[in-house]
This record gives C-alpha cells, structure tokens and sequence, in this order.
C-alpha cells in the first residue's frame, strides 16, 4: 500500500483511538456552547418594582398599576416604601393623596425613569385620558443578534486553532521524544509524505469538526449559516491549515514537551483572550485594532463570523484571507528549514 | 565486499568528542559487536553508519556507497532498530509493521516479518499493551521488514529480563545463519560472546580492541585466572616475581585478580608466595577468562561498573 495512505492511517487510528482527542475538539466546545448558551441567554426585561405608601386609594392604584404588565407594586407603609427606595428594591415610590399622586423617584437610578414613564400612563388612562395616537408594537428577536450566534463560530475558530496547534505541533514533539522521528526518518520515508499526512489527516478532522458545529449548532441553538456552506467550509479548511503550519514550527525544534507546552500557550493564550472568541474584539482601545486584525486567528473568527452570521461571501474577505495566507506560509516555510529531523 | 567501511571517523559535539578516529570494515555476512561502557561512542558510530548522524571528518562506506550520494539505496537495503524506539501506543503490532513496511519498494510480508519474532500471537494488539521484550521484538521485526541485507541493531536487549533477552538472541541467531551481516552495539558481554563472530571494544570514542572472544581472551595473556584474597595484602611486586606466566594483576576491593596462561604451575607458585610472605590466604578460586576481564586489561574499568 501506497506509503502516504498509510501514514495518513496511523495519523488518523491515533486520533481516532485517542479519547482525549475526542474530547477536546467535540465534547468540550460542544459543552462550553451549553454552559455559556445558558448563561447568556437573552431575558425578558424583569417587571419595574413601585413600592406604593400606605393610604386612601393606595389599594385602588396598586391594583391599576399591576394590569401593566411592565409593572409591580406592592403596598407598604411610607417609612418602608421610602427604605425599598434607597436600597434599590424599588424604582420609584407613588404616594397617593387627595391633591394628587406624588412620585418619589431616586434621579440617578436609571430604572426611576422607566418607572415614571409607566407609572404616569397608567394612572392617566386609568383616570380617562384618551390617546392621540395608537401605537402598535411588534416584538422580535432575531437569530443571528443573540449572544450564542456571536460564540458559535468564535468556538469553531479557537477548535481549529487548537487542534491544528497542538493536533500537530503535539504530536510531532511526542513523535521526537519517543525517537519514532529518527525511526522514520532512517526508512526511505519521503519527508514531503510524512509533512502531508499531517495536513490531509487535519484537513479530514477539521471537516468533521465544521460538519458537528453547523449541526448542533442548528439544532440546539437554531443557529443558521447565512452564507454559503461550502465557502464556510472552505474558509474553516483554510484556517486549520493556518494553525498547523503555526503548529509545525512549534514543533520544529522543541526537544521535548515541556517546551512545546509553553510555546503552544505562548501562542494561543493571547489570541484567545484578544481575538474575538468570546466577546468582541473591539472593546480593546483604537490603537491596538491594527495589532489584533493581524493575528490569524482574528482573521479566521471574522471570516467565519461574515460568512455564517452576515451571509458575506468569501470574495469580500480578502484582507483576512491575505492576513490568513502570510501566517500560513511564512511560519511552514521556516518550519522546513529549522526542523529537526531527529 | 565489505559491507561496511570506516576511515578515521571522527564525530565532535560542541564540547565533547564522541567518536575520536575510528577506523574498521565488517566483512559480509559476519555477526560484529560494538563493545562498550555507556557513553563510549558506540551508538554516535552506528547512527552515523544508519545515515542518521553525519560525522565531523572520516570516511563512511555502508554497502559500498557514500551517505553523501547515495542515502536512498542505502536507506532500501539496511534495517535497524534504535536503543528503545517508543512507536505509535494506539496502533496494533501488525498495523505499525504494515506502515514501515510501505516505505519499502521490496522485503517481507508483514506476515513473515511478525513471525521472524514470535509476535503473531500479539499482532492485533495496541503497541501500549506490549510487555518490554515484545516491544524490542516488535523494533527487530520493523528493521527486518524490508528484509535488509545489513541490519544494525542498538542495545537490543537492555533492559529487559532474562526470558525475553534468550528469546530475541535466538532471533538475531537465526539470520546469522542467513549470511546476513549483523552489527550490534550492548553492554552484555555474554551477548557478544553468544552471538558475535567479532568483537570490536570502543572506549572514550576510540578503539581500545578487536578480534574473536578467543583472540582477545588470548591478547590479554592468559586465558585463566585466579582470584585470591590474603592478609596482609601482597603487592603486584611480590607476586610478579615469584608466580610464573602472570601476565597482569587487576583488584577490585581486597580481591586480586591474575591472569596467567597454565594454572597447574600458577597455582602452586602463588600458595608458596603467600607463605613466603607469612599471609593467611582467605579466598581462593579460578576460572575461565572472560571478555570482562578483556575489558578490564584495555580499559581498567568493568563494563558493569558503567552499568545504570
């Protein structure tokens, strides 16, 4: 049998037999989706607390502010209703009285506002007030705006990121360290088989990996690609390949894990935490933009981002795919002339 | 034809010389052993001769081609297994000999390569299942696979238990039968006694001897010794000149050591100068030289002193 197909065997029976490989790069996104999909997930605004005072009439306006569904008032003394107040338990305070209701609202209380707001149109149509205007008023929520469209893909992007790093670079050092390297390399082996077994061996599990994510993605989270699924495809290939040229040349040189654990980290960590997996990368200051559009892995999150969230096609990310294409052959290009065979 | 031809073979690292002017040939189809403490050069030889290693300066023939020209054919026509190779643990025996044997435009079935090491019992098992001795088994079938005409093999019993080392010299034994030329580096000097025609002893990265067990035993002058212990101790002086034919006198703790050429005129000689001396004899016995005693004359240390 032909030497590549049974290179790309052994890459693939040794992730395949590896649990831990199965792991990480479909258990544990699979599960971090859940726990932060949970988390996140978008509430309906709570009802405004009003405290209203303890009076004539106080019963008769509590009843009338609760047929506002935006509303909840509850009946207490004026002492209490003044304390709920101050704690924040309640957004305003209505005091009934027979020259008119008085509001008591704390000014830099955000919610004192709203509560006025609805107080004030509740009572007012209560007491017969007739509407100039009638306004009708449509609810949405719209797939693809929720914080779980926005984490899917950045989940994807840090997959390929860390399996193409440390599927590869790990492998390769462990391969070294164990002396299989320099076992291999005193066969007739062919070096340019050996290299592409790791990329086609890659390039099958990040289909996988696109495969499992736009599933459970879809039909857990009714998460949908707008774009083209092939050019999603394409583009998540593309970046994996990024990632494990960027994994080849960690694993160049290092002569055991330890310094392939810490280089590894030394990559990933700070693309992690600045290039948009799970909050925007544009809360970081202007000056800093240019630095983090650079990295790939901003590259890979924004392509990704486009193309499933906004239906951009692949034509229209070309400084990302240019950004995606300098880390992918300077890093291999050095990688074949440092590494160390043996 | 030699199958392998070294000139004045040099190999330096940054600050250490590992290999300091080796010159040898191996006639075909010979068993040759690579003799020596850890650290003596002798695994620095073998990967420059498997292609792994380049050398400083020196010349290196391996079936009559140059690593520099040739590194390809050689690489179809030679076998090797490294000191402990650690393969894939998730792929079975069969599946990891099947992969080596790929690389290979001729050799073995994989069949037969299992079966030359008494794994076809194990060869649908993972790598990580294997005791010691069948992973070595496993590293000799992945070098016997291309059906090599010249196979290296590195220390390919340390480390393991008595059981599993008779088993795999009975491997290497069988393809010496084969005319196959076989060089083998250990620390055992049973091992080369049992299967080498020769034996090459390397220390501080030179060549310290070379020859048959028996040449050897003989260049060290004797092939006897006595081992004697008395009070007060005798000095090599006393003993030299009252003791016929001792070629030299070698101690560890209170034992002396003499190698001489015939014991019935030795032993005598040497109860006479313990009385001459007005010692008490403590201990006395003889036996066979031995390649330890060899490596002891050439190099003034026991292989097993170096032994970890």
């Amino acid at each position: 049998m032909s030497p590549l197909w049974q290179l790309i065997l052994m890459r693939a029976r040794s992730l395949w037999r590896e649990p831990s490989v199965l792991f990480w790069t479909f258990v544990f996104p699979l599960l971090t989706s859940l726990a932060l999909g949970v988390a996140f997930r978008n509430q309906q605004l709570q009802a405004v607390d009003v405290a209203v005072a303890e009076g004539p009439g106080a019963a008769q306006a509590a009843e009338t502010l609760n047929a506002d569904p935006g509303l909840h008032a509850t009946v207490v003394p004026l002492a209490d209703a003044k304390e709920r107040l101050r704690r924040g338990k309640a957004a305003l305070v209505l005091v009934p009285g027979d020259a008119g209701p008085e509001l008591v609202v704390d000014p830099s209380q955000p919610e004192g506002r709203t509560a006025r707001l609805l107080v004030t149109n509740a009572l007012e149509r209560a007491a017969g007030r007739k509407d100039a205007l009638a306004f009708r008023t449509a609810e949405v929520t719209e797939p693809g705006s929720r914080y779980i469209d926005f984490l899917i893909p950045g989940l994807l992007g840090m997959g390929l990121m860390m399996s193409g790093a440390w599927g590869i670079g790990w492998a390769i050092v462990e391969m070294r360290t164990g002396k299989l390297l320099k076992r291999l390399m005193a066969t007739p082996m062919k070096r340019t088989h050996f290299l592409l077994s790791f990329m086609l061996s890659r390039s099958a599990l990040t289909l996988l990996e696109v495969l499992f994510f736009v599933l459970y993605a879809r039909v857990l989270f009714g998460v949908r690609v707008f774009g083209s699924l092939l050019e999603f495809t394409v583009y998540a290939l593309f970046g994996s390949l990024t990632f494990a040229g960027l994994g080849i040349l960690i694993a160049s040189r290092a002569q055991n894990s330890q310094t392939a654990n810490g280089l590894m980290n030394l990559m990933t960590m700070p693309m992690m935490v600045v290039s948009g997996v799970f909050f925007s990368s544009g809360h970081f200051p202007e000056w800093t933009q240019p630095v983090i559009r650079s990295l790939p892995l901003t590259a890979l999150l924004d392509g990704l981002r486009g193309i499933m969230l906004d239906g951009v096609s692949m034509a229209a990310l070309g400084p990302q795919l240019l950004v995606m294409a300098i880390w992918a052959v300077l890093p291999f290009a050095i990688a074949l002339k440092i590494f160390r065979w043996s | 034809m030699a199958a392998i031809s070294v000139q004045g073979l040099v190999k330096r690292f940054e600050d250490v010389v590992a290999v300091n002017g080796i010159s040898f040939d191996i006639a075909d189809g010979t068993c040759v052993g690579l003799l020596g403490p850890n650290g003596a050069g002798k695994t620095t030889t073998v990967e420059i001769l498997e292609g792994i290693q380049s050398p400083t300066s020196g010349e290196v023939r391996v079936l009559g081609r140059r690593w520099e020209t040739d590194a390809t054919a050689i690489r179809e026509r030679i076998g090797l297994a490294l000191q402990q190779t650690q393969f894939y643990e998730r792929l079975t025996v069969r599946e990891t000999v099947e992969l080596f044997r790929s690389f290979y435009p001729r050799g073995l079935s994989v069949e037969e390569a299992v079966a030359k090491v008494q794994l076809q019992e194990k060869a649908k098992a993972f790598v990580m299942k294997l005791s010691g001795g069948q992973k070595q088994r496993l590293a000799v079938a992945v070098a016997l696979v291309a059906d090599p005409e010249l196979l290296f093999l590195d220390e390919p019993t340390t480390g393991l238990d008595p059981q599993s080392r008779r088993s795999l010299w009975d491997v290497i034994d069988a393809l010496r039968g084969k005319g196959r030329t076989v060089l083998l580096t250990t620390h055992y000097m049973e091992e080369a006694a049992q299967l080498c025609d020769r034996i090459i002893i390397v220390d501080r990265g030179r060549i310290v001897a070379d020859g048959t067990v028996n040449e050897l035993i003989r260049s060290i002058g004797g092939e006897q010794v006595i081992e004697i212990a008395t009070r007060p101790t005798l000095t090599d002086e006393q003993l030299k000149a009252q003791v016929p034919g001792l070629a030299r006198v070698t101690r560890r703790g209170d034992i002396a050591a003499l190698t001489v050429q015939e014991l019935h005129v030795a032993v005598p000689a040497v109860v006479a100068a313990v009385q001459a001396a007005g010692a008490t004899l403590q201990q006395l016995s003889t036996r066979q030289s031995t390649l330890d005693d060899v490596f002891l004359a050439f190099t003034g240390r026991t292989l097993r002193e170096d032994e970890s």
